[in-house]
């Protein structure tokens, strides 16, 4: 048949379903595919917090967005080309994210009576029937009669049947979008290798779904959506713990430092101590601590014992740790302190992103205690911060915090991954002979301002530490006032040295100077990025910095700030990166502040840029 | 892992290579010197190299004691001592790895952390110096206070009922539960090289008099005058008997134990309770003499010893065999980790 065929630049689909729908695993095949065809992409699931909150209701739509293009892909995308809801509640909840003229697909069988009275519609109403989404294209099918139609042979219970209806709907989005099914297909057949009928099942309804687009005539048209022009390399897609996991590895085995990971399960950073379990053969040892506080405190542990140790966790569980941070910064022991941003305060909003944790990471321990602070921009992005502060912590002798958040904890992108030879090695400060003609001097510094690494062991250097004040270099328990300020003084300076030992700050697009810069930190980085890039084409004279370093910053900070005429600093957060900056630099910053537990939209950059630089 | 050279032949210090260059601040008196003095004679008996040991405490008086120690240690923070050695345990599990804590720092603010270290049977010394108030804050009730106890912070009397530290680690699955007292020091001596020997968590409760703000608690256990009556001294295989002249002993009818006069025909030594360190439900018995004592009622005397002790596998022992089966199976190849399963080419 002579389908029309249409070359898109780009697509944001929106999978939407109840929990039980299997709609992430949707997304993620569909994800794969595209990363495998040479699209460039990013993605954003979107889960209820409850496991299985009951099944039809608002509150159980578990969606995954992914933007997919044959151009640069810099986030998940503001509102969807393509909406594929499972039942009526997916609707309800997603309808907003769906811009005017955009295709939604529709499950008509859950749209029955009870799916639309649990979805909240009032009796009679029908959000399919009653003309209400005329400003969509609907594309309705009954996916579950026809998923059934399919495998009424197969000699499958209607439960595990029904259970293939998503593979109904990728296939007939494979067909949409001209996509080869072959990777999925060898996806299934590794999954289900012990479950043959399953498999078959799965298989059978993937082809079914394709062929119902092949010849049904439900639209006219296939999408095609070219490679993107990625630079050249080998790429494989990855989401943001997973980078962080890996990154945490590669470090242990540059620095050769044994990696310890002590760890309470928390949302969203979970996913860390999940993959780290995975890679034992790589010498990681996981420890499930009975709480917070004890996983920080093995970390302490670990470190004293001369490992790369690491915790994991998300707000709550950092303010639990606060304490033990403060002994580890006592202590000058190497720690890497990650912090998956969610929603706050307190249990807040525990699948929903938000930087709200900056100023906590700066500031929420007891007495004077800096220490170094860095954040990740993207998912990818996480192996490189992970491994940057494993390198800082074990090179200063110092508790280093280590902030991604929900939205690149679960996103993914393609990731032109670096090979080991790539990766600067790091080492310990080990000392194995006494650096004094009499005693050992624990706290006796190097350039860096650094203390030697001396573990239990070594033979003639047996020592105490502690959390009490302590003399300078002796270590021994000091309440002397001079010695106090002397000693509050050199552990800032330590923190502050660091700045001399990264890389200077760049400006990410667009010139060194002129009206207005973006400043980011952390995820904002793909909405900023878009946005930057939109303004520029538009005319405006606006730049885009990100940065890495948020304690100390980049030496040349100041230096950029103050070439601009305006810096507006955009943050999922009250303002806490503008109150550091203008505290640090005395700079009328601007904000630009998304409290939503939602990343940025593109256009909610580009029309601050357009307001501050148009003289509204 | 750096490893650790092992000494082929004995470690050759004494005491006095023990003794560190700090003064020791514990009030004069204070039971805490003597636990420090049996300590220092024990571990050059033990045969490990000084640079091996490590002593690990939390805060209060009891926690100062890494600091008198020329091994490695660290004084950390408030309770969590058990939660640092179990990560240290973790990784160095050559290491000979002692907590000094406290009844405040390991059965109150570090609760949690002391029972999970119990269970998981990671193989350390605990040595818990309870001497039933809070002496570095300067004497509120502790969680072994008794009830009525008249404090700084309860004037009318705690309302709060105490823990039984045995019975606690026993109800933790603790595989190794003993009581000493600071002022018996060959039993207390004896009582740390049980303690060390013992692989899994060796829990060692010390009766430490606190002279300045809870001076006598223990002192019809310790004083020659009342030890004899008050006490009971276990031993693996061997009847329960105390007394002045060890004339009583103790028989179980059931699960009831029950004081018989040995010396006056009651029972015979054959009748008595034959202490057996690996009976887990006759610890618990011998965990729960605890009754105060009150003047002309008859009562059990205070158990010291060995409660209980049994082998089972280390918290550090499966978690490392795990690793070395990992790395068995699969090599350590990083480039094939940052590849993944699935990648493509552009270019």
């Amino acid at each position: 048949m002579a389908d029309q065929e249409q070359v898109l630049e780009r697509v944001i689909i929106k999978f939407a379903g109840d929990s039980g729908d299997g709609m992430q695993l949707t997304g993620t095949q569909f994800t794969n595919t595209a990363a495998l065809l040479g699209n460039d992409l990013s993605t954003f699931p979107d889960f209820p917090a409850e496991i299985r909150a009951p099944q039809g209701t608002i509150p159980g739509v578990s969606g995954y967005q992914l933007h997919f293009g044959s151009v640069n892909i810099f986030t998940p995308g503001d509102s969807c080309d393509v909406l594929v809801v499972m039942n009526a509640a997916a609707l309800k909840a997603n309808l907003r994210n769906i811009h005017k003229g955009g295709t939604i697909i529709a499950n008509t069988d859950g749209f029955d009576p009870k799916n639309l009275r649990l979805a909240n519609y009032p009796d009679g109403v029908n959000p399919l029937q009653d003309g209400s989404l005329e400003n969509f294209r609907v594309i309705t099918m009954d996916v579950t009669k026809m998923t059934r139609a399919a495998l009424t042979e197969s000699g499958l219970g209607v439960k595990e049947i029904d259970r293939a209806k998503n593979m109904f709907v990728l296939g007939f989005l494979y067909w949409m979008y001209n996509r080869d099914m072959s990777h999925t297909e060898h996806f299934l057949r590794e999954k289900f290798s012990k479950k043959p009928e399953i498999l078959e099942a799965n298989l059978k309804v993937l082809k079914a779904g394709y062929n119902f687009g092949d010849t049904s005539e439900t639209i006219g048209v296939r999408y095609k959506v070219l490679p993107a022009p990625m630079p050249p390399g080998t790429y494989r897609n990855i989401m943001g713990n997973q980078a962080t996991a890996i990154g945490l590895i590669a470090a242990s085995q540059k620095s050769g430092l044994g990696l310890f990971l002590g760890s309470y399960p928390i949302t969203p950073a979970s996913d860390i101590l999940h993959e780290l379990s995975r890679h034992k053969n790589f010498g990681v040892a996981t420890y499930q601590a009975e709480d917070e506080i004890a996983a920080i405190c093995a970390v302490i542990g670990a470190a004293f014992g001369g490992k790369l140790a690491v915790t994991t966790s998300s707000g709550p569980g950092i303010a639990l740790k606060g304490e033990a941070m403060g002994l580890g910064i006592m202590l000058e022991l190497p720690m890497v302190i990650i912090n998956v941003q969610r929603g706050g305060p307190s249990t807040g909003l525990p699948t929903k992103t938000e930087q709200s944790d900056l100023f906590q990471a700066m500031y929420g321990r007891n007495g004077e205690a800096p220490l170094p602070v860095i954040a990740a921009k993207s998912p990818a992005d996480c192996f490189e911060a992970a491994y940057e502060a494993c390198r800082i912590a074990v090179e200063f002798m110092t508790p280093v915090v280590f902030l991604s958040d929900g939205y690149i904890a679960n996103g993914s992108e393609p990731w032109r991954f670096p090979q080991s030879a790539d990766l600067k090695d790091f080492k310990g400060n080990f000392i194995t002979e006494s650096n004094n003609a009499e005693k050992y001097l624990p706290y006796k510094r190097d350039e860096k301002l650094s203390r030697p690494w001396a573990i239990p062991g070594t033979k003639g250097l047996e020592h105490r530490i502690g959390g009490l004040e302590k003399q300078h270099e002796t270590g021994n328990i000091s309440y002397d006032p001079e010695n106090h300020e002397f000693m509050v003084h050199l552990r800032a300076a330590k923190v502050a040295k660091v700045a001399e030992y990264i890389p200077l700050q760049t400006i990410d697009n667009g010139s060194d100077k002129g009206k207005l810069l973006v400043l980011g930190w952390g995820s904002t980085y793909g909405a900023i990025k878009a946005a930057v890039k939109d303004a520029r084409a538009k005319g405006y004279d606006v730049s885009h910095a990100q940065l890495r370093h948020l304690n100390p910053f980049p030496k040349n900070l100041g230096e950029i700030l103050y070439n601009f005429d305006q810096v507006l600093i955009p943050e999922m957060n009250m303002g806490q990166l503008n109150s550091i900056i203008r505290d640090k630099f005395m700079i009328p910053s601007i904000g630009l502040n998304k409290v939503k537990g939602l990343p940025f939209s593109t256009s909610e950059i580009v029309e601050k840029i357009e307001s501050l630089l148009s003289g509204k | 892992m750096s490893a650790v050279t092992q000494e082929t032949e004995s470690p050759k210090y004494t005491s006095k290579d023990l003794v560190t260059d700090q003064e020791v601040r514990w009030c004069p008196g204070c039971g805490d010197y003597s636990i420090l003095k049996q300590v220092q004679t024990v571990i050059p008996e033990l045969g490990i190299p000084r640079e091996d040991i490590v002593f690990i405490s939390g805060i209060g008086c009891s926690s100062r004691f890494p600091y008198y120690m020329e091994t490695y240690g660290m004084h950390s923070i408030h309770g969590r001592a058990t939660a640092i050695v179990s990560g240290l345990k973790s990784v160095r599990p050559e290491l000979s790895v002692w907590v000094v804590t406290g009844d405040g720092d390991a059965l109150s603010i570090g609760g949690n952390h002391f029972i999970h270290l119990l269970r998981r049977n990671f193989n350390v010394n605990v040595l818990l110096f309870n001497n039933e108030i809070y002496g570095l804050t300067k004497g509120q009730y502790s969680p072994t206070s008794e009830e009525g106890k008249i404090t700084k912070s309860t004037p009318m009397g705690s309302v709060d009922h105490p823990f039984n530290p045995i019975a606690l680690a026993l109800g933790a699955d603790g595989t190794f539960a003993a009581r000493s007292m600071d002022r018996d020091p060959v039993h207390l001596k004896e009582m740390l090289r049980r303690s060390n020997s013992h692989k899994g968590t060796s829990f060692l409760e010390i009766y430490q008099n606190c002279n300045v703000f809870n001076d006598g608690a223990f002192e019809i256990f310790t004083e020659k005058s009342s030890k004899k009556e008050e006490t009971i001294f276990v031993e693996h295989g061997k009847p329960l008997v105390f007394g002045h002249n060890m004339e009583k002993g103790i028989k179980l009818d059931g699960f009831k134990p029950v004081i018989v006069d040995v010396a006056g025909g009651e029972a015979s030594t054959n009748d008595l309770w034959i202490h057996d360190e690996h009976d887990r439900v006759k610890a618990g018995i011998l965990a729960r003499f605890f009754d105060r004592h009150e003047a002309g009622k008859p009562h059990f005397p205070r158990p010291f010893g060995v409660f209980y002790s049994e082998e089972r596998g280390c918290y550090e022992e499966g978690l490392n065999a795990q690793i070395e089966q990992a790395k068995s199976k699969k090599s350590a190849d990083l480039n094939a980790l940052l590849k993944g399963r699935e990648t493509w080419v552009i270019g």
